[in-house]
């Protein structure tokens, strides 16, 4: 009678944690799935006549990272960019580069700046995803212009507004990878 | 936002060296990948299998996405719409009637070029193509401009070939798959067509601009004869497309050519055409390039 009308048990915002645990597939796995699902983008229905469409691998990478700093370990950035490698167009090895870069230099600009904020997270981001963009229309592989570089600037805007956005779904995600499902006998 | 505490290894020798392996396989992984990126950009067929094999692997569902392509507009054109809807309804009217005119012009002259071959003896030679399949998405995120196609080797498509559009020229096949492969969209910044202007020999090359218009560089210098609205097609030269295959519309007249935009838009082409390489013997250059690339 009382078990009716009794608040959920207290304490966790992942489901019932008596007789639960979290399931290591998802609690692992669900970054990692998230990130390659980003890297496939290209295969949305989209042709473009430039390169409009945000780098969500990229992207799904550093809010993982920022969100949940010590889950993805340091060296993921090099298979992650050899998947991203196979769909994006850049030449191969692109994005296993520059992807290990962005991993050690977050590692940096957390050793710097311990206290991290929204504002600090944006800017460390937005920075990354310039200096990713920029690196990538460089290296492109048909012969560099500087009209590259004004190329990929809408690209860039909306990169960066859509961070915190990529951000929130992250956390969201987090939120998944925690829920306890898995019955403990 | 406190620092997480996870990160201090403090005493413990085995959080030491996890950290410090870390940080080693880190930078090893981004020399690997400079060193991939360099051999790559030597020789760029390097690792043509490996992304033909992955795009075969998830192409179905690239080809599920592609059915529910809405069949006329891009994203931009798709927002652009709404504003110009009235001012674009009109001038469609006005060029519907224009090209009813040009309609008929176009099939006075298909009657005379029809008389004059007849009397020349010549047999208009139909190409037959090769497969007819979809684009099912492109590399919107890269500068590059390559779009994924759904027809590979299994369908008798071969790097090399042209793709084509109801419209006009659309790319070449790149790389190939079983059941899908990579075409390099003229838009490209390392495609380069030869064409010719339709109204007379002036001959070019367009070379993409990878921003979706044609750079038509002009191989004779001198005074700039291209006009505003002036339509190139194939020329033929290469080898690679045969000669006819409409091209692109003047925009822009530039010092020493012209900015042009495709008529085949790739975002508005659903299904293409794969037609066999115009000429056999550049066919056979193109099948002789990857062993000579093994050796």
């Amino acid at each position: 009678m009382i078990g009716e009308n009794a608040p959920p048990p207290p304490g966790s915002r992942f489901g019932r944690t008596i007789n639960r645990d979290h399931l290591p597939i998802l609690a692992q796995g669900l970054p990692l799935a998230t990130i390659l699902i980003g890297s496939l983008a290209p295969l949305l229905p989209i042709v473009a006549a430039g390169p409009v469409v945000p780098p969500f691998g990229f992207m799904t990478l550093l809010a993982w990272r920022i969100v949940r700093p010590g889950l993805l370990p340091l060296w993921i950035g090099l298979p992650l960019g050899a998947f991203d490698d196979l769909f994006s167009g850049q030449p191969f090895g692109c994005a296993m580069m520059l992807w290990s870069l962005a991993m050690l230099a977050l590692e940096a600009i957390e050793a710097r700046f311990p206290w991290r904020g929204f504002w600090q997270d944006w800017a460390a981001a937005s920075a990354l995803l310039a200096a990713y963009l920029g690196i990538s229309a460089l290296v492109a592989g048909a012969g560099f212009e500087p009209r590259y570089l004004t190329l990929i600037v809408p690209q860039l805007l909306l990169s960066i507004l859509l961070f915190p956005i990529i951000a929130r779904m992250v956390a969201m995600f987090d939120r998944i990878r925690l829920y306890r499902v898995r019955v403990v006998d | 936002m406190a620092p997480p505490t996870i990160r201090r290894s403090g005493h413990s020798r085995k959080a030491q060296f996890s950290a410090f392996t870390g940080y080693l396989i880190a930078a090893l992984g981004a020399a690997i990948g400079a060193l991939l990126l360099v051999l790559s950009l030597w020789r760029p067929e390097s690792f043509a299998t490996l992304r033909s094999e992955a795009t075969d692997v998830v192409a179905p569902a690239g080809r599920v996405s592609g059915a529910t392509r809405s069949d006329s507009l891009t994203i931009v054109d798709m927002v652009a719409g709404y504003f110009h809807a009235g001012s674009q309804n009109a001038r469609l009217k006005r060029e519907a009637d224009e090209a009813r005119i040009r309609l008929r012009e176009a099939e006075a002259v298909e009657a005379e070029n029809r008389h004059l071959k007849a009397l020349l003896g010549l047999r208009e030679t139909e190409v037959k193509p090769v497969a007819f399949a979809r684009l099912i998405g492109s590399t919107s995120a890269s500068t590059r401009r390559l779009a994924y196609l759904s027809a590979g080797s299994g369908d008798g498509v071969k790097p090399g070939m042209p793709v084509r559009g109801p419209m006009g020229l659309v790319g070449r096949v790149l790389e190939t798959g079983d059941s899908a492969s990579r075409v390099l969209l003229i838009t490209d910044g390392a495609s380069m067509v030869p064409v010719r202007r339709t109204k007379d020999d002036v001959v070019a090359f367009a070379e993409g601009r990878a921003d979706g218009t044609l750079h038509i560089r002009l191989i004779n210098l001198g005074v700039n004869p291209i006009r505003k609205g002036d339509v190139f097609v194939t020329s033929g030269t290469g080898g690679l497309y045969r000669p006819g295959i409409p091209v692109a519309l003047v925009d822009t007249i530039t010092s020493d050519g012209a900015i042009a935009l495709p008529l085949s838009n790739p975002g508005t082409t659903i299904y293409v055409a794969v037609e066999p390489v115009w000429v056999p013997q550049a066919e056979a250059v193109i099948a002789a390039e990857p062993a000579e690339q093994a050796e």
